[in-house]
């Protein structure tokens, strides 16, 4: 086996949890040969990841969102590595944005933080357990949440 | 957390799958080769993302199975240097906080790397942040189960292939199936991390 290219593309999680969905889809229509013992390894990695994917914020988007996402990123100037972070994890806080985008503190003003972080939760769908209120007033609570 | 990596294998189709969709035959075998194994310097392989370039199926003398050189790319776990990730910690030690994310591990983050001043509480097997405020020093838990967020500082591969008949001569001959008490099971794939960060530690310590 040789591996020709060991960093061809990066992949968002939302991609991996696509992928992991429609494989299961297939395979439990095939069936029969699932739980053979060299199955076994692809059925314990695929359960595993997709449960840990389904906690994170991209078992909740779709390809528009994502889309649109980073058609609004695009005036920011944002590394290829920084707003796969983003999309990833969706940050609501200014701390989690310093984390994520290098050098946050010189290339974004308090104010750009604001309008990210805005931009994010307004962009990304979040967790409808945690907002825990009306959608009418989602763009107001994706601020001033107190937890 | 994830790439696409390109490789190209040459996989055995024996001829009693030879009624198969090829494409699917493909697929399978090499989902039964690469998921859940981890390739040096490569990452934790996850499953087959697509498969690229077929190229003519051979069959040799001696074996009626057909072997085919399939380019491809597949899902790999490899997170990049600096990358924030969220995990739960499986349990502390004195080697550090030991973080799992369910499908992956061996994710380490070393005491110096810990919010300072940290300690370890013996009784509790516990990582401790002493956090000092001006009302005086909290005890902030790392307890067992808890989501923590951490940055990814270092990757460790190990390379895990058998060794030659050189090392097994010193095992003792009276337990050659059995499982060797020596030797220690090493991760192939391990991942060093930090919290020394504002935002990184427990999600519960940043949310409130």
């Amino acid at each position: 086996m040789e591996v020709k290219d060991a960093n061809a593309a990066m992949l968002s999680n939302y991609e991996v949890y696509q992928l992991l969905t429609d494989l299961k889809e297939q395979r439990k229509d095939s069936g029969k040969n699932k739980h053979s013992a060299g199955q076994q390894n692809l059925n314990t990695i695929m359960y595993e990841t997709l449960k840990y994917l389904s906690t994170t914020p991209c078992s909740r988007q779709n390809p528009e969102t994502v889309k649109n996402f980073l058609t609004t990123m695009v005036p920011h100037k944002l590394t290829k590595a920084e707003k796969l972070q983003l999309l990833n994890h969706r940050p609501e806080t200014a701390v989690e944005i310093q984390l994520m985008v290098e050098e946050s503190e010189e290339r974004l003003s308090e104010d750009q933080i604001e309008e990210l972080i805005q931009k994010v939760t307004d962009v990304l769908p979040g967790d409808p357990e945690q907002e825990g209120s009306a959608p009418s007033n989602e763009a107001e609570m994706g601020e001033g949440i107190d937890q | 957390m994830f790439v696409a990596v390109e490789m190209v294998d040459t996989v055995r189709i024996p001829p009693w799958n030879f009624q198969r969709q090829f494409n699917e035959a493909i697929a399978e075998e090499l989902n039964k080769k690469l998921a859940n194994k981890v390739v040096y310097q490569v990452g934790l392989c996850i499953c087959l993302y697509d498969i690229t370039k077929l190229e003519d199926s051979y069959i040799f003398p001696g074996d009626g199975a057909s072997h085919t050189k399939v380019h491809f790319r597949y899902v790999v776990f490899h997170p990049f240097l600096d990358e924030i990730l969220v995990g739960k910690i499986k349990y502390c030690s004195q080697e550090g906080v030991h973080v799992s994310l369910g499908f992956f591990d061996d994710i380490v983050i070393p005491p110096e790397s810990l919010q300072q001043p940290a300690k370890f509480d013996e009784a509790e097997q516990v990582w401790v942040w002493e956090y000092e405020t001006d009302e005086g020093a909290h005890d902030l838990y790392m307890d067992q189960g808890e989501e923590i967020r951490f940055r990814v500082t270092d990757e460790v591969f190990l390379d895990t292939s058998p060794t030659g008949p050189s090392a097994a001569a010193t095992d003792t001959p009276a337990a050659p199936g059995a499982e060797d008490g020596g030797q220690k099971k090493e991760a192939p794939y391990t991942l060093l991390g930090t919290i020394s960060e504002p935002g990184l530690g427990l999600l519960s310590w940043w949310n409130s």
